[in-house]
């Protein structure tokens, strides 16, 4: 085998006139690499999985249904387990960049992809990519563990409510959404540690965003928590878990993951503005 | 084995921990972002708890003219509504009785409850329905009281003013089982007996009642709590009012009665039960039934009472805490990130020191700022609270005062945790996050919004830093009043000051983990 002259690497040079295709896949795979070759990385995946399974057991096993039309929603309770793996999801996407900034690895990682957005494009598939692999193992073990435990604790067909599956189409729409929520929360975390940067303030900031609009909803009266719920990330979002009674909510399911993915958009665009715009 | 560390041959300043105090006193002061963290804390719990608040229906005439609750001899909240078959009573004298039976209805949720031809009911106890003969001041809500009574599923019980229990025999009355009480006033002294023949008696309790008139009223009564039963993860409940009904005979009055004819009142007005009867009693040949609505029990919050605590303000604590973590923990990360720690420790060599410099600084300031802010939140909050017609539990000034005393202290404690984890952990963003799953997760899920069980609810109050929530309680859980006793009603499951030091103890322990790292490591 004889070694060509020169190698030709596209990538290394991105104001060469390689191929933008290249450029993204090289801006990829250095994402990757780099979130997999971080110790927490895994950790923090496994936590995902295992707290959206593990709490939406404990929710599973202590949900009640004593008689029919008992108003309460088997998957939700399934899946419960969402509202807190979100968390470490969070924590996930914040040291995702914010790491880079605490060690100055962003000064390498701008240099070697000087496309800033490519970068900060490159870190949201790679965080989200990753999010919605462990959400999926997570939400299904989940939906799996109330398909089991929920008939024993009164959720019957007989109650009027036949064993959660993915082959009913709003139990697929609480689970797929359940994972894109996941997917979109990641997002949100990743704008807002782009433009903060400090991994402390980002976590404060992106769990006090998740968490603040329920908390403050629940002290308030009707009218005003339900304006609440439409706006906040977290109880907007969280509205893909219904799978009954969608009249009464404060949004129809998809619209409300879709003022999630605004609040996402909106954190990408302020992050990516700011990574463009300051010096790294 | 020989010490090779490194010592530094510095003498140590003469006033040297209070040189260590200054110097941290002097790096908080000026970190800007330092100093804006807690600021946003202090805005956060005002905002929250000063903002947009609840509205509640006790103000349709002005504010809280609505949902006045009688206040019992001890001048607690009391509920006191029930069906009562009276007759003077004259100084001393006993009423003796024999129940056969009690029964009830309550609300039936099996046929898809809730719809618009209103609540069905079926033939069913709460466990806490009572019947029985009764000796009261007068008719009036919330006046002295000593009775005997069987219940719904708590045996017989003889209980006075409202929150004094004294459990008597067991088990469920019946036809073939029935319960023979007898209640006897000797000035102010109330004995209760029961017997289950009527020959040999057993002395189930004895209360002295204080400020009775002379001339009191005695008799039989019946009331019954309203149902519920707890649904979904056993956070929530579905109820209704409930209805019981007890069957007397062999009534024997002895002593100071004047043989007056007996008069039926339906004491405060507990509006209309399942059945739609304000309750009543007839009398047949010296058999008794009296059946009644409402209870004779303190009052309580929560599922199956109303309004909220003065806790209710302090919403926004939830925000503060967060604040407080990233403060907390970046006062010792931000050195390590810096580099400054390895001047700060050649400035310093006792480790120890510095950290608790540290510490008293951090904890110092956030006592500071979360006494200001709870303080203005407590006691205007508590006045929107109300102006906007909710039940706001009113509180001693020195309850008040343990809130918000309280309050401050878990937020410096808090504070001194993420300190003691930041030195752990060295990076900010574990740190934070720790902080944040040990302390603010917990307090979000027991607190404001519950989703988890009752169960494992419970537990996190117990065991995890938001114990220490439990200085915010202001109620009392009685056991004889059926309730979802939670810790977002207001019901914390360890006393005040026993949750406090659950959270002390948590701060103990990652200080102790964080000097003995602090002196270990290389810097």
């Amino acid at each position: 085998m004889t070694a060509p002259a020169s190698v030709s690497v596209p990538w290394v040079d991105a104001r060469s006139d390689a191929p933008r295709a290249g450029a993204a896949l090289a801006a990829l795979h250095a994402e990757w690499t780099k979130l997999r070759t971080l110790p927490g990385t895994w950790w923090l995946l496994v936590a995902v999985v295992a707290l959206t399974a593990a709490v939406g057991v404990g929710a599973d096993t202590a949900a009640a249904c004593p008689a029919a039309g008992c108003g309460q929603d088997p998957a939700k309770f399934a899946l419960s387990g969402v509202d807190l793996s979100q968390a470490v999801v969070a924590i996930l996407a914040v040291l995702a960049i914010s790491g880079e900034y605490s060690t100055g690895m962003i000064r390498t990682t701008l240099t070697a992809t000087p496309r800033r957005l490519l970068v900060l494009g490159a870190k949201a598939a790679v965080v989200a990519g990753l999010t919605l692999a462990a959400g999926a193992g997570g939400v299904l073990a989940a939906m799996l563990a109330g398909r089991l435990i929920l008939p024993g604790r009164g959720f019957t067909a007989a109650h009027g409510y036949p064993p959660l599956s993915l082959a009913d189409g709003p139990d697929l729409r609480a689970a797929v959404g359940s994972v894109l929520y996941l997917a979109l929360i990641a997002l949100l975390a990743l704008g807002v540690a782009t433009a903060v940067r400090d991994s402390a303030v980002s976590i404060g900031l992106a769990l006090a965003l998740v968490y603040l609009f329920p908390v403050i909803a629940s002290a308030l009266s009707p009218s005003w928590s339900r304006h609440l719920q439409q706006i906040g990330p977290m109880s907007a979002g969280l509205l893909i878990q219904a799978t009954g009674g969608l009249r009464g909510l404060p949004l129809a399911p998809w619209q409300g993951l879709g003022v999630l993915a605004l609040w996402a958009a909106g954190a990408l665009i302020i992050g990516g503005l700011a990574l463009r715009l300051r010096d790294a | 084995m020989t010490d090779t560390r490194y010592h530094s041959q510095i003498e140590a300043g003469h006033d040297s921990f209070g040189q260590t105090l200054r110097a941290e006193w002097v790096k908080f002061r000026t970190v800007r972002g330092w100093v804006i963290g807690l600021v946003v804390a202090a805005l956060a719990i005002l905002a929250l708890g000063l903002g947009p608040s609840a509205q509640g229906s006790c103000g349709t005439n002005g504010p809280a003219s609505d949902c006045i609750q009688p206040l019992g001899p001890g001048g607690e909240e009391v509920a006191d509504s029930f069906y009562f078959a009276h007759q003077p009573l004259d100084g001393n004298g006993t009423i003796t009785v024999r129940v056969t039976s009690l029964t009830g209805q309550i609300p039936d949720f099996s046929g898809g409850g809730g719809g618009s031809s209103g609540p069905q009911t079926r033939s069913g106890l709460v466990p806490w329905a009572k019947a029985g003969i009764i000796i009261k001041a007068s008719t009036a809500q919330g006046s002295a009281y000593a009775a005997m009574m069987v219940t719904g599923a708590h045996g017989v019980q003889m209980q006075y003013d409202y929150t004094g229990d004294a459990p008597g025999l067991a088990g469920a009355v019946s036809a073939a089982s029935p319960r023979w009480l007898r209640l006897t006033r000797s000035g102010d002294t109330f004995t209760g007996y029961d017997s289950a023949d009527g020959a040999h008696w057993t002395k189930v309790g004895a209360a002295t009642l204080t400020g009775l008139p002379p001339t009191v009223l005695g008799g039989l009564f019946a009331t019954s709590p309203p149902y519920w039963q707890a649904t979904g993860a056993g956070t929530s409940v579905t109820g209704g009012d409930s209805e019981a009904t007890g069957a007397f005979d062999h009534v024997s009055l002895v002593g100071g009665w004047p043989n007056a004819a007996w008069a039926g009142t339906a004491i405060g007005d507990a509006g209309g039960p399942a059945a739609g009867s304000p309750g009543g009693f007839q009398e047949d040949a010296g058999r008794f039934t009296v059946s009644g609505v409402g209870d004779i029990a303190p009052s309580v919050a929560g599922a199956a009472g109303l309004g909220v605590t003065i806790a209710q303000t302090l919403i926004g604590v939830f925000a503060g805490l967060i604040a407080v973590a990233v403060v907390g923990a970046m006062f010792m990360t931000a050195e390590y990130r810096r580099g400054l720690i390895r001047v700060t420790l050649a400035a310093t060599p006792g480790r120890g020191r510095v950290l608790a410099a540290k510490a008293v600084v951090i904890a110092a300031v956030t006592f500071a700022v979360g006494l200001v802010s709870s303080a203005i939140v407590v006691t205007v909050g508590q006045r929107i609270l109300r102006s906007h017609g909710v039940y706001v539990w009113p509180v001693t000034v020195l309850t008040e005062a343990r809130v918000i005393i309280g309050t401050a202290a878990v937020l410096a404690v808090a504070a001194v945790i993420a300190l003691a984890i930041g030195t752990i952990l060295r990076r900010s963003a574990g740190a934070v996050a720790a902080v944040i799953v040990v302390i603010v997760l917990p307090y979000l899920l027991t607190v404001t919004t519950p989703l988890l069980p009752v169960g494992p609810t419970e537990w996190l109050a117990r065991v995890t830093p938001a114990a220490a929530f439990a200085v915010q309680q202001t109620l009392i859980a009685y056991p004889q009043v059926s309730n979802l006793y939670t810790p977002s009603a207001g019901y914390y499951p360890l006393a005040p000051w026993a949750g406090f030091a659950v959270l002390c103890a948590w701060a103990a322990v990652a200080l102790a983990l964080a000097a003995y790292l602090l002196r270990r490591r290389d810097a």
